[in-house]
């Protein structure tokens, strides 16, 4: 057996944690952008899931190999078409929202495979990153670590952005939680003090 | 890199099976042999067996040499063998030669004991269903009852589905590489103009050539040809031919000019004088046939509602033999059937050959799978 992701790792995931919260044990889970699969791992383990990662890069899919987990290598921007409707009790983006290119579509897919959707991504919103912007540079910051010239991600937004898009693509938010760069919840003011958002959401159909 | 070595010389085994095979066609086999090669322990628990189920030309001789034949590498050994993903040093793992192929299982150049000839074009159309029930009789004369893992590529990726399907509780994992859920209707052309190639060849005598001491070549030849171009890719030709002459220039003939011409016909001719032109028709009606959906309206998904096996599902960019769509409808099936399945599309100009290449990426995903297995 290989074991290439410490416990030590995930505990310093709390953003793991807050997903796993919502989850129902032995629920049926569809990690969109799994990484290495150590989320759908985690949840494996703690929550008793059962489910699938969706990954594109190669030496992400070794390590959910070696991580033991299921994985289909596939384009995320390609949809869904493998995935038969309502399928899975929840379909996870984590993190990867902002470097999707058809934001729209993908939201859909998640609403067509699952009963519900869970997304987690980095708050552009927050005042580190607007006062960066208003100091005249693009924000670099722990959840954005790119410069503006080498970044994948293409499609960063706010707390705002995203509801606005929810109500567009007919989604209904069932819960939000906002954490600050201390991975502490925020409560007050979550579009300026939040660093990561999640939501869990279904469809209004 | 770990360190990898070949299984060394190894020695083929034999089995004589007297309990009557019944036929998908209908027919039967009242008795058969079949010739195997096993590397590795079985261990106590008889827990660590793996079968790799051969292709269409493929041969019991997966992994090693024989002794005094250096040349004599296994068909698989990149893949097979102490410290190679699939790791000798853990495995037990069987080569065994289908039934009705001409490596030394019974086949139609085999004597028919009840009339001490050559089966020739006697000898039954066998399936992939017939040769996973000769594989099970070969469990069990191994004392088999469980795979860790059946794995095959193209035909034999076929014969790991079908193992799931036919013997759910039997296997632990099946490895389905470069495979498809059966063919499209160019596939099956491509096998007839092979088969076509073969009996129209004056020296094929309606398939009993051996009567008349001789063998339908030219038939054989050209049947493997256009096979092998079905193996390549056109990116792959390309580099490695493209429009290159032997004599570096026209010659304004028909003789062997360019090199990719040059290539086929020695792979023809060394084909020809190996390979049984019988068990040549017989693999390709095999492939033709196999469709596990067929008796589910089509349905692949419903077909594999029976299986219980986790599955690897690998394919290759460039196969346009068996694509990597043809992949994704399988896995599509098992997806559907809450199966455990992984699976990757491995980034290689090889076309359908691909699977039978030392691709970084592919032999470590494969390692990396059968590590995980619990033996």
């Amino acid at each position: 057996m290989t074991d290439t992701t410490a416990p030590s790792t995930i505990a310093l995931r709390p953003d793991f944690a807050a997903i796993a919260e919502w989850i129902n044990p032995g629920a049926k889970i569809l990690d969109l952008g799994c990484g290495d699969g150590s989320l759908l791992r985690y949840l494996r383990d703690t929550r008793n899931v059962f489910g699938y990662g969706v990954e594109i890069d190669d030496d992400n899919l070794l390590s959910c190999f070696r991580n033991g987990i299921n994985v289909i290598h596939n384009d995320l921007e390609a949809g869904l078409s493998s995935f038969a409707s309502d399928s899975f009790d929840y379909v996870i983006l984590s993190q990867t929202l902002q470097a999707v290119r058809n934001t729209e579509g993908i939201i859909q897919e998640m609403l067509r495979v699952g009963k519900e959707g869970i997304i987690s991504f980095p708050n552009f919103g927050h005042w580190k990153n607007r006062v960066q912007v208003i100091s005249g540079r693009m924000p670099v910051s722990e959840t954005l670590p790119y410069n503006w010239y080498d970044t994948p991600n293409i499609h960063l937004c706010t707390l705002g952005d995203f509801e606005a898009l929810c109500q567009q693509c007919n989604a209904r938010i069932l819960e939000r939680s906002v954490m600050n760069n201390h991975y502490r919840p925020v409560n007050f003011l979550p579009n300026l003090r939040g660093m990561l958002a999640f939501y869990r959401f279904e469809s209004r159909d | 890199m770990q360190d990898s070595k070949s299984v060394g010389i190894v020695i083929p085994q034999y089995v004589q099976i007297d309990k009557p095979l019944q036929l998908k066609s209908g027919l039967s086999l009242d008795s058969y042999h079949l010739v195997y090669e096993t590397y590795g322990q079985l261990n106590a628990a008889r827990s660590n067996a793996v079968l790799i189920c051969h292709a269409l030309s493929g041969t019991h001789h997966v992994a090693g040499v024989y002794a005094e034949n250096e040349k004599s590498v296994g068909w698989w050994d990149n893949m097979v063998g102490p410290g190679k993903p699939i790791d000798t040093n853990q495995l037990f793992v069987i080569g065994v030669n289908n039934l009705g192929g001409c490596h030394g299982s019974t086949g139609p150049a085999s004597l028919d004991p009840r009339t001490g000839k050559h089966y020739g074009a006697s000898f039954p159309i066998v399936t992939v269903e017939d040769w996973v029930e000769a594989q099970a009789q070969l469990a069990e004369h191994l004392g088999i009852e469980q795979f860790a893992a059946v794995v095959g590529g193209s035909l034999g990726g076929m014969q790991a589905m079908q193992w799931t399907l036919d013997y759910p509780e039997k296997v632990r994992h099946a490895l389905v590489i470069a495979a498809a859920p059966k063919l499209t209707a160019q596939n099956i052309a491509f096998n007839d103009v092979a088969r076509q190639a073969i009996m129209t060849d004056q020296e094929f005598y309606g398939g009993n050539f051996y009567a008349y001491d001789t063998l339908p070549r030219r038939g054989l030849r050209l049947a493997r040809m256009l096979g092998h171009i079905t193996y390549l890719s056109d990116d792959s030709m390309a580099a490695k031919f493209g429009r290159s002459l032997r004599n570096g220039e026209l010659s304004f003939g028909f003789d062997v000019e360019f090199e990719i011409e040059s290539y086929l016909r020695y792979q023809g001719d060394k084909f020809a004088d190996l390979f049984d032109a019988n068990s040549y028709l017989l693999m390709t009606k095999a492939l033709d046939y196999f469709d596990p959906a067929g008796s589910y309206d089509g349905d692949l998904s419903s077909a594999f509602r029976v299986a219980k096996a986790n599955f690897l599902v690998i394919s290759f960019t460039s196969d346009w033999r068996f694509s990597p769509e043809r992949s994704r409808e399988i896995v599509k099936a098992l997806l559907k059937n809450e199966l455990n399945v992984s699976y990757a599309e491995i980034a290689s100009s090889h076309g359908h050959d691909s699977f039978l290449m030392t691709t970084p990426c592919y032999h470590q995903l494969v390692r990396a799978y059968m590590d995980n297995i619990s033996i």
